[in-house]
């Protein structure tokens, strides 16, 4: 679909990615493709960026910490919150620097969005992985991009995961952290840069499996 | 426009001096997703226009007072690279290269639905790397590709044309001659579908049945260049359908 | 696509590279001699009188020369002008910024002028009409379009590919002239990482790297231009290993550039 091209909804919801004109016509906002559901119908754009949406997973980076909240980058254009009650942490106003300073990456959940996109996001919330990434290597890939990578229920960072025997953490916003050996990241890493590039291909996982057998060489299977 | 002079613009065989007729564009080729760093990114060449278009955003606005807490204010800039035109040009912005950047941030601003991001920018780069006639429509329409492959929702994608008066003829695509020694040229754009105009200048002496002409000859032009628009967006994909999205973790 | 280069290196990704340089190779599997891959395009843009358009790796930069009449410098009035401007344009790098040239561009436009001018590349006195009235200007113009490390090296490919192809008219009337050029300057920067020197650094290897060293060398075997960059330093025999790695590199680009002239 093209910015502008009309679309026909017809039993469907229309729900992200399609513009409604004054006289009730729907027309797709992105260069993408129609994803039709069961009830909804969205335009997913090939390439963009990230918004928060209330119950995403995300990867941020600390960027600034203030007396009871830190401020943090998700990628999008706008900085999102995380205050100091929304922590597993004991922690104080005005010490906050001990549980999370500039630099250091987390996995949140955002917990809320306003009007004006203001966001704030949650580390306490049990049983989800939520948590401060401690190491690791970070990379960034477009947001539309997320389900490639992980594929169908995760087929595709699995096997990636197992031929490098990695641990990967995938936000939704674009950021994907990964840690093991060094080695072994430099490969996972090269493998999701692959995937992302070829996102729109068709034999994909074919080729992903092709090149991670030709990497073996290079993998370090000590994982300790 | 330039003074009329002794060039002689149409031939005897009533063809233009590099062999077009009165409706026929120059080619035009657009490449995209070119740069590495930008967010989107087209090349474009029209006639012997080469043009550079690179998208980031949207992003914070900053300094801070630039912010609309309403919506996304687009900044697009256009250069002129020093060796693009027959006299070197001063690197750096001029009154002309200002008003150009002016009045192409404001056409884009009217595709891109902007209410959606308020606070923020979209910084549209444009690097005019050698110039020949029509550069600010060029790089219009450049622009709306580059917008559409860095995922910026737009309501419609904005394509633009230039028509004029050579020898009292109205002609579409005005070539470097024509637009320094003819008698009218007009620059626009449109939204590319309900062709809403968003870009309008004129300079030169026009009755109003030659603009009606004129724009005429631009409008149906737009259909051709908007064509040429979608199949440099999808040169680059081989669609297909998408998985439902879903969380990762471990 | 945007690339996490305007982010800080991990850790884990500085070891990999510190550990694959104990090898012998970078984090991109070249050597440490070894240029990311070169192309470039002669004649990109026809209006100038020469041009060049390169691609160094994911680098990009365009070079345009434009050659004009204009009065010579009270102190040569028997020569043309050489004069030499980079602009790094905010399309390039998320965090470039419009405006007039800041200090890191205008290091790399005199560092590049210095190659082209102390080689002697261009004679100048050729470029001279009407001793202290009229004589050729030469601009040359880079416009840095996609930033993935060492431009210096960018730029001084596309120039001298450039001055190599250009033509003039001393004016309207007068028959096309190819530029004199007689020699061809090539530069190679190297970056010290650890302990190690590595040619052609990309954007994360610079990121790595606290020195840099450029020298530039004609075909004569002579050394014509030399710029240390940045806080670090160089013990004196690795400047001189650098000297020699840079005459071995230039030889090689030198080739490849005849091959496109």
């Amino acid at each position: 679909m093209f910015p502008g091209e009309d679309i026909e909804p017809g039993d469907l919801k229309p729900r992200n990615g399609l513009h409604r004109d004054p006289d009730g016509k729907y027309t797709s906002q992105y260069f993408g493709v129609i994803q039709k559901g069961d009830e909804y119908i969205d335009i997913v754009p090939f390439s963009g960026s990230y918004f928060p949406r209330r119950g995403d997973k995300v990867i941020g980076k600390i960027m600034d910490v203030g007396p009871s909240m830190w401020t943090v980058d998700i990628k999008s254009p706008y900085m999102t919150m995380l205050h100091m009650n929304d922590t597993p942490w004991r922690t104080i106003s005005g010490d906050l620097k001990k549980f999370l300073t500039s630099g250091d990456y987390i996995y949140a959940r955002v917990m809320n969005v306003n009007e004006i996109k203001e966001s704030w996001i949650t580390l306490k919330e049990p049983g989800i992985g939520l948590r401060k990434l401690e190491g690791g290597h970070i990379m960034s890939i477009p947001a539309p991009k997320v389900p490639r990578i992980i594929g169908k229920n995760g087929s595709m960072v699995n096997m990636v995961k197992d031929a490098t025997f990695t641990r990967i953490v995938i936000g939704q916003n674009g950021l994907i952290w990964i840690d093991g050996l060094p080695e072994n990241v430099i490969v996972a890493s090269e493998a999701i840069g692959l995937i992302e590039t070829e996102a729109h291909a068709t034999g994909l996982t074919d080729r992903i499996t092709e090149y991670l057998k030709s990497k073996k060489g290079e993998i370090n299977g000590n994982t300790q | 426009m330039g003074t009329p002079s002794d060039k002689k613009l149409i031939n005897e065989n009533g063809l233009r001096l590099d062999g077009r007729g009165d409706e026929e564009l120059r080619p035009i080729k657009i490449t995209t997703d070119v740069l590495e760093r930008a967010d989107g990114s087209a090349f474009m060449e029209w006639g012997g226009n080469k043009i550079l278009v690179a998208v980031y955003g949207p992003r914070e606005a900053y300094p801070k007072h630039t912010q609309d807490i309403e919506k996304s204010v687009i900044k697009a800039r256009y250069n002129m690279a020093a060796f693009s035109v027959d006299e070197r040009k001063r690197p750096g912005p001029d009154r002309r290269s200002t008003e150009i950047s002016k009045v192409i941030s404001e056409a884009l601003s009217a595709a891109v639905l902007v209410e959606q991001f308020p606070r923020t920018q979209i910084d549209v780069f444009i690097e005019v790397v050698q110039a020949d006639a029509g550069t600010r429509i060029a790089s219009l329409t450049a622009a709306s590709v580059a917008l559409a492959s860095a995922g910026i929702p737009m309501r419609d994608m904005v394509v633009g044309c230039s028509a004029g008066k050579v020898e009292d003829r109205i002609v579409l695509d005005l070539s470097k001659d024509e637009d320094n020694f003819g008698q009218a040229d007009l620059p626009m754009a449109v939204l590319s579908k309900d062709k809403q105009v968003v870009l309008a200048q004129m300079d030169g002496d026009l009755s109003k049945e030659e603009f009606g002409k004129a724009t005429e000859m631009i409008i149906k032009a737009t259909d051709r260049i908007a064509d040429i628009q979608r199949k440099a967006l999808s040169e680059k994909y081989k669609i297909e359908n998408l998985p439902e999205p879903e969380s990762g973790g471990e | 696509m945007p690339k996490d280069a305007s982010g800080i290196l991990s850790e884990i990704k500085k070891g990999y590279i510190s550990k694959k340089l104990k090898e012998g190779l970078r984090g991109d599997q070249r050597k440490l001699d070894e240029f990311r891959s070169i192309r470039i395009e002669p004649n990109f843009v026809p209006r100038a009188q020469g041009s060049a358009f390169v691609n160094l790796g994911k680098t990009k930069v365009l070079v345009g020369v434009k050659i004009e009449s204009g009065e010579p410098f009270p102190d040569t009035p028997n020569q043309g002008v050489l004069t030499t401007n980079v602009e790094l344009l905010p399309m390039a790098f998320p965090t470039f910024e419009p405006g007039p040239p800041n200090e890191e561009s205008i290091e790399i436009a005199r560092v590049v002028d210095r190659g082209i001018r102390e080689s002697k590349m261009i004679d100048l006195e050729k470029l001279c009409v009407e001793p202290a009235k009229k004589v050729m200007i030469v601009f040359v113009d880079i416009d840095v379009l996609d930033f993935d490390g060492n431009l210096i090296d960018a730029c001084t490919m596309g120039v001298v590919t450039a001055l190599h192809t250009a033509t003039y008219k001393v004016d309207e009337s007068s028959p096309e002239t190819k530029l004199p050029v007689n020699s061809m300057p090539i530069s190679v920067t190297m970056a010290k990482i650890g302990d190690e020197l590595v040619c052609d650094p990309d954007v994360e290897e610079e990121q790595m790297s606290d020195a840099r060293l450029t020298v530039t060398f004609t075909e004569d075997g002579h050394i014509r231009a030399m710029q240390k960059g940045n806080s670090g330093s160089f013990s004196m025999d690795q400047v001189k290993k650098g000297i020699d790695m840079s005459e071995a590199v230039g030889n090689k680009i030198r080739e490849y550039i005849k091959g496109v002239i």
